[in-house]
C-alpha cells in the first residue's frame, strides 16, 4: 500500500541515529493524524525507526526499499 | 594581500590560527598574508572541565584564558560578535564593522538551547555551559539524597561520552558523602541503547549493573514539568526527579542560522575530508559547528585543525592542497572518580575501549593542565 505522506524527511547521508532524531523531531512538529515520510541510507534505520515507532505508539505504514535507500512511512496518531 | 578570516575563538578557531602561522610566517612578516581571528568573547574556556568543576575538582579559575595568551601575536585579533557571513560578498559583518576575506574558516561551535524544552530551565541543571555548572555545582553540594536522573534530550550533542561520565562520577560522588544509598540513579538515552556505538555499550551496560545506575532507552523528553520534578517523554513515559541534570539539545551559532549557510539545526554542511563548506572554495568550517557525522570533540576540532591550517597553507603558496581529514577522533571517558577509559575511532576504524584504570584516569586529570599548550598549538 502507497500513501501520500504530508512530509518527507530526507536523511539520506546521515549516519545512525540521524534519521531516527530526524523522525522525532517531525514527529513533534506535526498534527496527529499527518503522515511522516523518512528517506535513510543508513539500513539499521529500517529496524531501529520502526522499534521506536512502535514504543511511541504511533502506526507505522510501511518500510519500502527504493533506489540504494529506505522510505519508512510513519502515521502520527496520538 | 590575501585576508584569512577565522571566525570563532574556541578550540577550533584558536588552533587553526596556531597552527597556520608558524607556515607562512615569512608572508605574514612581508604583509603578504593577514590572518585575522573574530570571536565574541576575550577568553576561551576548556569545557571539559565542567565536568570536574561541578564537583568541586576545579575552580572556574582553571578553566578560563584569555584569548590574548593563547592567539600566536601574528594574528589579528578582533573581540566582537559576528552578526552575518554574506558569502556572496566574501564579507563578515560584525556588531562594529566589516571584515572581506580571502578565505573564511567558520569555528562558531555549538551552544545549548534549553529553552527548547519547555520547563526545563526552571526544572533542570546542566554542566555544558559555566552559567549551567556554576549552578549544578551548588545544587550537587546541598543534595541530600533522593532521585537524580541524567537525561539526554537530543542528539547531537557535545561530548558524547560526558552523560557517562557524569553518571559514573555522580555514583562515587555519592558514595563518598555516604549518599548513595539513599539515592537512586537513572541514565536515559534516546535511541534503542545507552549509546550511539556498540563497543562501548558494551562496555559501559554491564558497568552501570554493577553499581546500580538504572537507565531508560527510546526516552525523548517533551517537557519538565519543573513544579512537580516529572519529566515527560514523547513516547508517553514519565519519570519523577529530585535533581534533573539534563544534557540540552544543541544548535549551531545563531550568526550560522542568520546566514542562511546552516541546515535545520543551524550545522554547516561540510565535506567530510577536505573540510570546505559544501559549495563555496573559498570557506572551511571545523569544530562542533559542522554536520559531519563524527564527535562534536574539542579533540575532532583539533585534528581537523591540523587539517585545515595545512590546506590553507597550500592554498596561500598557490599549492594544491591535499590534506584530508578522516574522522578521527580521541575522547577518555571517565569511569568513576579515580578510573578512565578511552576510544579512538574514525571513519573507517571502529572504537575498541581498553579496561578502565586509574592509570587513563590521571593521564586525563594530567591533560586537563596540559590542554592551554594545545590550544597555543604546542602540544
Ligand atoms: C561538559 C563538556 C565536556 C566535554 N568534554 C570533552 C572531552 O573530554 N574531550 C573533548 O575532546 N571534548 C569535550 N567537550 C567538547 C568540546 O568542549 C567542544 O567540542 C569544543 O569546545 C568545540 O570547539 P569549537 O571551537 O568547535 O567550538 P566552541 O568551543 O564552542 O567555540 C566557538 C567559539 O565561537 C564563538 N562564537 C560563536 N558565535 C560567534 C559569533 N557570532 N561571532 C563571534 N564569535 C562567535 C564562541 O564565543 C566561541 O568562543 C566537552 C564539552 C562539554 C560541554
Amino acid at each position: 500500500m502507497e500513501v501520500k505522506a504530508d512530509r518527507v524527511v530526507d536523511a539520506r547521508g546521515s549516519y545512525c541515529p540521524g534519521p531516527l532524531m530526524e523522525l522525532i523531531k517531525a514527529i513533534r512538529e506535526e498534527d496527529v493524524g499527518k503522515i511522516i515520510e523518512v528517506w535513510s541510507s543508513d539500513e539499521s534505520s529500517a529496524k531501529d525507526i520502526p522499534e521506536w515507532v512502535k514504543k511511541a505508539g504511533h502506526e507505522l505504514v510501511g518500510v519500502f526499499e527504493a533506489d540504494g535507500y529506505w522510505r519508512i512511512v510513519v502515521k502520527k496518531t496520538r | 594581500m590575501k585576508r584569512v578570516v577565522i571566525l570563532g575563538g574556541g578550540v577550533a578557531g584558536t588552533l587553526t590560527a596556531n597552527y597556520l602561522v608558524p607556515k607562512i610566517k615569512e608572508r605574514i612578516k612581508n604583509e603578504e598574508v593577514q590572518i585575522t581571528l573574530i570571536s565574541d568573547r576575550n577568553f576561551q574556556i576548556y569545557e571539559p572541565g565542567f565536568l570536574y568543576m561541578i564537583f568541586n575538582r576545579l575552580g572556574e579559575g582553571e578553566l578560563k584564558r584569555n584569548l590574548g595568551e593563547l592567539v600566536d601575536p601574528a594574528v589579528q585579533l578582533v573581540i566582537d560578535r559576528a552578526t552575518k557571513i554574506d558569502a556572496d560578498n566574501s564579507r563578515v559583518v560584525t556588531e562594529n564593522g566589516s571584515y572581506d576575506y580571502d578565505y573564511l574558516v567558520i569555528a562558531t561551535g555549538s551552544r545549548v538551547v534549553p529553552e527548547e524544552i519547555p520547563g526545563l530551565k526552571e526544572g533542570g541543571h546542566w554542566f555544558y555551559n559555566l552559567e549551567g555548572a556554576t549552578r549544578l555545582r551548588e545544587a550537587l553540594a546541598k543534595f541530600n539524597g533522593g532521585k537524580i536522573v541524567v537525561s539526554v534530550m537530543g542528539i547531537p550533542h557535545k561530548c558524547p561520552v560526558a552523560p557517562m561520565e557524569v553518571t559514573f562520577i555522580l555514583h562515587d560522588f555519592l558514595r563518598r558523602r555516604n549518599l548513595r544509598d539513599k539515592s537512586e540513579l537513572l541514565y536515559t538515552y534516546p535511541i534503542n541503547k545507552i549509546f550511539t556505538m556498540d563497543p562501548v555499550v558494551e562496555l559501559i551496560q554491564p558497568m552501570f549493573d554493577e553499581r546500580g545506575i538504572q537507565y531508560k532507552t527510546f526516552f525523548n523528553p517533551i517537557e519538565v514539568d519543573a513544579k512537580n520534578r516529572k519529566v515527560i517523554t514523547l513516547e508517553g513515559e514519565e519519570e519523577s526527579y529530585d535533581l534533573l541534570i539534563a544534557i540540552p539539545p544543541h544548535k549551531g551559532a545563531q550568526v550560522i542560522i542568520d546566514s542562511g549557510l546552516g541546515d535545520k539545526g543551524g550545522w554547516v554542511p561540510t565535506d567530510k575530508y577536505t573540510l570546505r563548506v559544501d559549495g563555496y572554495d573559498n570557506m572551511y568550517a571545523l569544530g562542533d559547528a559542522t554536520n559531519l557525522p563524527v564527535s562534536k570533540a574539542g579533540s575532532v576540532a583539533h585534528f581537523q585543525a591540523e587539517v585545515v591550517a595545512e590546506n590553507l597553507a597550500a592554498e596561500i603558496e598557490g599549492i594544491e592542497p591535499t590534506a584530508m581529514f578522516n574522522g578521527k577522533a580521541f575522547c577518555f571517558i571517565e569511569t568513576g572518580w579515580e578510573e578512565a577509559t578511552y576510544i579512538w575511532f574514525d571513519y573507517f576504524t571502529p572504537p575498541r575501549p581498553v579496561l578502565p584504570s586509574k592509570f587513563v584516569h590521571f593521564v586525563k586529570m594530567a591533560y586537563n593542565k596540559a590542554y592551554w599548550l594545545t590550544a597555543r598549538g604546542l602540544l
